[in-house]
């Protein structure tokens, strides 16, 4: 039986049912989840998905936070369930403190679109097992409010610590402390970061399929734990 | 106060009333007395005054327009055609696509973030309204010169208006255009096209049919935003006083848009159509209630009740006048039964959209409104909707017209030594109009919905509609308003021909034609001369490529200062592709062979060159050679099909050699040209003869592509190759470039004029 990832859906996510196709593609089941239900029905790994929940009114992903689904989650993902927190999904964990810092407006204060190069700094979380340490992807970044910022010493640990997960290459689209693409928790289940890997799934539609690993990973860790 | 009923507008005929402030006419005022036997109230004075307007009832260009209809090719695709929000085209499989364009110019000039932001929002509501799920935008602009400080206060927020509207909605931006121009200065030019999927047994139409069903409003509170929009804005040109702001300001006229709240409207209507349980539905835009009240009841059963005591309403002390003519942007009106009220209540509040029955469908052959149990409103709607004034303009050939096309750019110094074409080719490349667009196209989400298969700066946006059978659409909008002033009905026909063109060389066979045509203003005769030539042009070019028009949008009194714009038709194509894997990008990025298709001509009227060189508008602009167009789009479409292209890229403004920049520079190929012995390389390089494209062929497809050519009579050259292994681009015995130097030439222009 194919392991099934939760998708939810906030008022004004926009990339969830991207986000179910690659989890499709990849070869797992994707289940909606409704941001007012507080009901995960059973799923095996949650993506939080781009967009603009509650029309980032506030700050992005502050109210999303607070959405009923997301109590199960951070609860989840405090006992070790898998979380993936894509672009605003990101910003969500970081309201939700399941990571640290913060994203706040682009360095040049506009909305960014382009084929980022990345470099994969941490093979070890249940999202990116599939590649290697040191792997060059090119995956799409758009957004608006995706600078990196924490303290210095929270950075410090986070590099210290292995839990920065990727890393812009050939140019920082948007001001990102040490150029810091993505973070993961301290116990490797939850992984947030800016770039769309779930846009970089097909070569039609994508860049390339660079981002398809994030699914798999996650999809073979659950497979070999069945 | 007290409020101006019908019982006190009939007791009261005399009492003098703000027609001429509102935009009416003296013979357009009397009339509506004449329609209803009395004074109108102030609310149907409103309703009356907007709908009325230029912008609501394009009554000077209706009389133009038939010719879409009367002229349209026949053709089986078109299941909805002109009249209604927007046209429907059967694209096979059962699908059905619907797609229009709009303008927005002169709110985005008052506040540029604002201006075209709304101006998304109202076209992909008019999508919506037709049953079907918003896929993409497309947005040509149009702008004042580059470096004009102006151009620096318009530009950059139009352009984040867009990002920040559009991209909230999660619709992907796949294409449009970007031109600079002395005209558009005062008066830029915001068009916005988008594109809606919907299966065809689907179709939603504005209707209100079957008396006692319910009306109801849903989405955004209605507040005072927009008031005047179609009137005061859009149907005016603007004086000095209120362009530098020393007169009365204009803004309050712009609406505000909210695109969170749009985005749970689309997901919102997307259930309603799902559950089936939606009998008419119309969107919100221009003249807000008035508009929609009327048109629904005007296209339906003829009668409706509507109370303003049930409208949500954003500040309680709003007069019915405001009501009625308040543009706030996000909602939509629809007419259900009264069995699917419940359900269709309960999924807006699912959305957290506020929804109220405001009124019903009668037979009385009435609209009836009522404020505060007092009825403020009682007139046929027809009157109001659909029979508005109709002018009959008057049309002349401007004099100047015979001293324009007299001044031939044959008289221009051309460059011919290897030195002076090798310069020539880089300042072209980086002028304004010429260089790469990413600064703009950056800012939009492409990538959203995952279906994205060709984007800017593609010829044409190719998005997927079914991931099953990979059918897919092509979508492309173009628009030349320098060959439009130097002869219109060529030049309309040259912008469609261009649009169609940039939909065959992706692979999709062009099917239908939406067009917004922005002019000046059509009280100045030599504006109705260029309007009436343009739409004649498009009509009978639209007959001869067998692509009727489904609807668009008319947009007047576009000048800066005294100067009209240059006559700008902006023509949208949509395209159908079998098979998007198929679809033909524009990048040389392996070995091949490039073929020069059709025929280049010593053509430089309008052409970019002598306007980024010289500084010249005058001539006559490229030959337009429909049979050709056709021709070449047939060829391209069936060699995509087959899968002998790697690439293939429109050649327009300037020609050939901006075209091998952009194609090696998107595919990170070099190439090496020989042109033909005896060309002349600058009329070779730089011409803009219309029907050409150039193809990027593998070693094995030369001989089968280049026989159907010959086959078929299609004029080809053999010029060279593309090569991976290259890294520049080598005019044989003339000069060669880098591609870094080109690429550093090409990319730096806009991010040095807007980066602050």
């Amino acid at each position: 039986m194919a392991a099934r990832i939760g998708v939810v859906t906030f008022p004004g996510s926009l990339d969830d049912r991207d986000a179910a196709r690659a989890v499709r593609l990849a070869g797992g089941e994707p289940v909606p989840l409704w941001h007012a239900d507080a009901d995960l029905h059973g799923v095996d790994a949650v993506v939080l998905p781009g967009g603009f929940s509650y029309g980032d009114y506030l700050r992005c992903g502050a109210i999303a936070r607070f959405a009923p689904v997301m109590d199960l989650v951070i609860g989840g993902a405090n006992r070790g369930l898998p979380v993936l927190g894509i672009c605003n999904g990101f910003q969500v964990l970081c309201e939700s403190h399941l990571l640290p810092g913060a994203l706040i407006r682009n360095e040049r204060r506009r909305f960014v679109c382009r084929d980022q190069r990345l470099r994969v700094e941490s093979a070890g979380t249940v999202w990116t097992s599939s590649y290697a340490l040191g792997d060059e992807i090119v995956i799409p970044i758009k957004n608006g409010e995706g600078g990196y910022v924490a303290d210095a010493s929270t950075v410090d640990m986070l590099e210290a610590e292995g839990r920065v997960v990727v890393r812009y290459l050939d140019g920082n689209p948007n001001g990102s402390y040490r150029n810091i693409a993505g973070i993961a928790n301290a116990a490797g289940n939850v992984v947030g970061l800016m770039p769309h890997p779930e846009h970089a799934v097909e070569s039609l539609t994508g860049p390339g399929t660079d981002g398809l690993g994030f699914f798999t990973s996650i999809l073979s860790r659950l497979v070999g734990a069945a | 106060m007290g409020i101006d009923t019908v019982e006190r507008a009939a007791a009261t005929p005399d009492e003098p009333q703000p027609y001429a402030e509102l935009g009416l006419k003296d013979d357009e005022y009397a009339r509506i007395r004449e329609v209803l036997g009395r004074r109108p109230t102030s609310a149907e004075l409103t309703m009356y005054s907007v709908m009325w307007s230029e912008h609501c009832s394009y009554k000077s260009s209706k009389v133009h327009l038939r010719q879409f209809g009367e002229k349209a090719p026949a053709t089986d695709a078109l299941l909805v055609g002109m009249g209604e929000n927007a046209g429907v085209v059967d694209i096979g499989q059962g699908w059905a696509v619907t797609f229009k364009i709009e303008s927005h110019n002169h709110p985005s000039y008052v506040e540029p973030y604002q201006g075209a932001a709304t101006g998304v929002g109202g076209i992909v509501r008019d999508i919506m309204s037709m049953g079907a799920r918003p896929v993409a935008v497309l947005d040509p602009l149009r702008f004042g010169p580059a470096d004009a400080p102006d151009t620096h206060r318009v530009l950059p927020g139009v352009v984040a208006g867009i990002g920040g509207y559009g991209n909230c909605l999660g619709l992907p931006n796949v294409g449009g255009e970007v031109v600079f121009d002395p005209t558009y200065a005062g008066n830029p030019l915001v068009n916005a096209l988008c594109v809606g999927v919907l299966r065809r047994d689907r179709i939603k139409l504005a209707h209100a049919s079957g008396v006692g069903n319910q009306v109801i409003l849903f989405g955004a509170k209605t507040g005072r935003d927009g008031i005047g929009g179609v009137s005061v804005l859009a149907s005016a040109t603007f004086d000095a006083a209120s362009a530098d702001g020393a007169g009365p300001s204009k803004r309050p006229s712009v609406q505000v848009g909210d695109p969170f709240a749009e985005k749970v409207l689309i997901e919102c209507c997307l259930e309603l159509f799902e559950r089936d349980i939606v009998v008419g539905i119309q969107d919100l835009g221009g003249a807000g209630l008035s508009c929609a009240t009327s048109e629904l009841a005007s296209a339906g059963d003829g009668g409706m009740t509507v109370d303003l005591d049930r409208v949500h309403l954003r500040e309680a002390s709003m007069a019915p006048e405001e009501i009625l003519a308040s543009e706030s942007q996000e909602r939509m009106c629809a007419v259900v039964a009264p069995s699917h009220v419940e359900e269709f209540l309960a999924v807006c509040a699912r959305w957290d959209v506020t929804a109220r029955v405001i009124g019903e469908v009668t037979s009385t052959g009435r609209l009836v409104v009522t404020w505060r149990g007092e009825t403020v409103v009682d007139v046929p709607p027809r009157t109001v909707a659909h029979e508005g004034p109709v002018y009959h303009r008057p049309v002349e050939r401007p004099s100047t017209q015979d001293s324009l096309i007299a001044d031939d750019p044959a008289r221009l110094p051309r460059p011919s030594t290897p030195d002076e074409l090798r310069h020539t080719l880089l300042r072209m490349v980086a002028s304004p109009n010429l260089c790469d667009r990413s600064w703009v196209t950056d800012q939009y989400d492409r990538y959203v919905q995952g279906n994205t298969v060709l984007a800017q700066p593609e010829d044409a946006g190719v998005i997927r509609i079914s991931e099953e059978t990979r059918l897919g659409v092509a979508v492309a909008t173009d628009g030349n308003g320098r060959y439009c002033r130097l002869d219109p009905y060529a030049g309309a026909q040259l912008a469609l021909a261009e649009a169609y063109r940039n939909v065959a060389v992706t692979g999709a066979r062009p099917l239908a034609v939406t067009d917004c045509l922005n002019f000046g203003s059509p009280e100045d005769p030599a504006v109705m001369w260029q309007f009436e030539r343009a739409v004649t042009g498009l009509a009978d070019g639209c007959r001869a490529l067998g692509t009727p028009v489904t609807g668009g949008n008319v947009s007047f009194y576009n000048s800066t200062g005294d100067t009209a714009i240059l006559p700008t038709p902006v023509v949208g194509v949509l395209g159908v592709i079998d098979d998007v894997s198929r679809r033909t990008p524009m990048g040389f990025s392996t070995a091949t062979t490039l073929i020069l298709l059709g025929d280049t001509r010593d053509e430089f009227g309008g052409s970019e060159w002598a306007w980024t060189v010289h500084g010249h508008l005058g001539g006559r602009p490229p030959a337009v050679d429909l049979d050709r167009e056709r021709l070449l789009a047939e060829i391209l479409v069936s060699a995509a099909a087959d899968g002998l292209l790697a690439a293939a890229h429109d050649l327009s403004d300037g020609g050939l050699a901006q075209a091998l920049v952009e194609s090696c520079l998107r595919g990170g190929a070099g190439a090496r040209i020989a042109l033909p012995p005896g060309a002349d390389p600058f009329v070779w390089l730089f011409a803009e003869s219309a029907g050409r494209a150039v193809v990027a062929l593998p070693p094995a497809a030369e001989a089968r592509f280049t026989d159907l050519c010959t086959t078929r009579g299609l004029p080809w050259t053999k010029i060279g190759t593309a090569d991976p292994a290259s890294d520049a681009l080598d005019i044989a015995a003339s000069f060669t470039i880098p591609l870094a130097d080109l690429r550093v030439a090409w990319t730096a222009t806009l991010p040095a004029l807007f980066e602050t």
